[in-house]
């Protein structure tokens, strides 16, 4: 499925994202893949933590995902929205007080997944000053029956998996991102 | 600990040399390509880089495609950063152009790339950006573009200049562009920096130096090329971005080209 990763290339260095991004990246619907509270429609927010438990007020979040029947999208149109069309990709720059907010769907599961018993998530890139390189991580879902035989979350201990769940709230899912401490984020890097 | 930036600086650039020499020295033989996550004498990464390594995942299949950006999201003009105002710029007018490539040498075709940096005085459009450098009406310091069927991007714009920040007393940023970039598929995104030629400040500047190979740090510097100067108008940096991770087997002509 996918390429032998020959890399006679070698890859660009990442570098951090710095601290004035702000009026470059962001843009008008960057976060909402759906209209906020269009039917079906759910937020996906969190705080975005360092390891002192201060929130980071300059963090820039990315997430890119299947449409609720576990295809993958291939629309244009995420930097133009126009409401119908889901591109299955948003940018969200947390807030002042380290808070971040998506309005989308809930990822239906792949039926190509290259890990067939893969459990439903979220792809997940971090960004922030004081970050020197990107971060990946995934977000799951609660309860979801298949998260028992996700072959990632069964390789992690307990407390790493919880790091990896969304919790339920009134209005969708909760995921908060630790950058370091006693609750860090799984994160990941692919084989 | 308090966060590190809420404090003045007390140490000198020499003390920041003094650390980034010894970090160097210790990982003098490790070929690391990509930053020290773990990076103290950049202040700011103290408290915000993971202690554990990352966890190995075979990638998901939605992690082996890219989002997909055409025509209605960027418009050609956004490539050019010197028409946004009623009048020229202030600065050297430069034209900035590449390809971007994954780990085989494979062109990155019709994928979004989307640029920021100061004016040509070293000042952000950023209301925490204070240092008393001027504002340029006639620049914005945003630039998007989508690369062609060869991976090939192309900015028009000015030269930034380099800019003081509060890592240490005396800080300076040698002169950069940043560019966010999303290569075939999605463990292929990347955000990073591309500097210039000889820049004095690169043996001083942290963040560039979190790279401790020195072949890994060339690869963020622009090269000057003259083929790309056009006569009277402008100097040309061509600068190739390398995009690597795993992704879906390669196919020709790639699924969904227009």
């Amino acid at each position: 499925m996918s390429t032998p990763a020959k890399n006679s290339q070698s890859p660009t260095p990442g570098q951090t994202i710095g601290p004035f991004f702000g009026y470059a990246l962001p843009y008008e619907g960057d976060a909402d893949l759906v209209p906020p509270g269009s039917p079906g429609s759910i937020r996906l927010h969190g705080w975005v933590y360092d390891g002192a438990g201060n929130p980071i007020p300059d963090a820039l979040i990315e997430i890119w995902q299947t449409d609720a029947e576990g295809n993958v999208p291939q629309a244009e149109g995420s930097l133009h929205r126009d409401g119908w069309t889901f591109t299955g990709w948003g940018r969200a720059a947390t807030d002042l007080n380290g808070h971040y907010t998506f309005s989308t769907v809930l990822p239906g599961a792949s039926e190509k997944g290259k890990a067939p018993s893969a459990a439903p998530s979220f792809g997940v890139t971090v960004f922030a000053r004081g970050l020197l390189d990107k971060l990946h991580t995934r977000i799951y879902l609660p309860e979801h029956a298949a998260n028992a035989g996700d072959p990632l979350l069964v390789s992690l201990s307990e407390d790493e998996r919880a790091t990896l769940v969304a919790t339920a709230d009134a209005t969708g899912l909760r995921f908060d991102i630790h950058l370091q401490g006693d609750r860090e984020t799984t994160f990941l890097t692919y084989r | 600990m308090t966060a590190p930036t809420k404090k003045p600086p007390v140490e000198t650039q020499a003390d920041l040399s003094a650390e980034i020499a010894k970090i160097e020295a210790d990982s003098e033989g490790r070929n690391v390509r990509q930053p020290l996550l773990d990076y103290p004498p950049y202040r700011s990464s103290i408290l915000r880089h993971p202690t554990k390594d990352p966890r190995h995942a075979d990638p998901e299949t939605i992690e082996l495609w890219s989002p997909c950006f055409g025509h209605s999201d960027v418009d050609p003009l956004e490539a050019d950063l010197t028409i946004a105002g009623s009048n020229e710029p202030i600065g050297e007018r430069i034209t900035v152009s590449g390809r971007v490539l994954d780990g085989e040498g494979r062109p990155v075709r019709n994928q979004l790339v989307e640029i920021w940096q100061s004016n040509s005085a070293g000042r952000y459009i950023h209301k925490h950006e204070q240092h008393p450098a001027p504002l340029d009406p006639n620049f914005t310091g945003v630039g998007r573009c989508l690369t062609d069927d060869e991976g090939r991007y192309r900015f028009q714009t000015i030269k930034p200049g380099p800019y003081p920040w509060g890592n240490h007393i005396n800080a300076w940023r040698p002169a950069h562009i940043h560019f966010s970039l999303f290569g075939r598929a999605f463990t292929q995104r990347l955000i990073t920096q591309m500097y210039f030629p000889s820049d004095p400040l690169f043996a001083l500047d942290p963040i560039y130096q979190s790279i401790t190979s020195q072949q890994a740090r060339d690869a963020l510097v622009a090269t000057y090329d003259h083929d790309l100067s056009t006569p009277g108008y402008s100097m040309g940096y061509s600068w190739d971005i390398v995009l690597t991770g795993p992704s879906r087997t390669w196919t020709e002509p790639e699924e969904g080209d227009l």
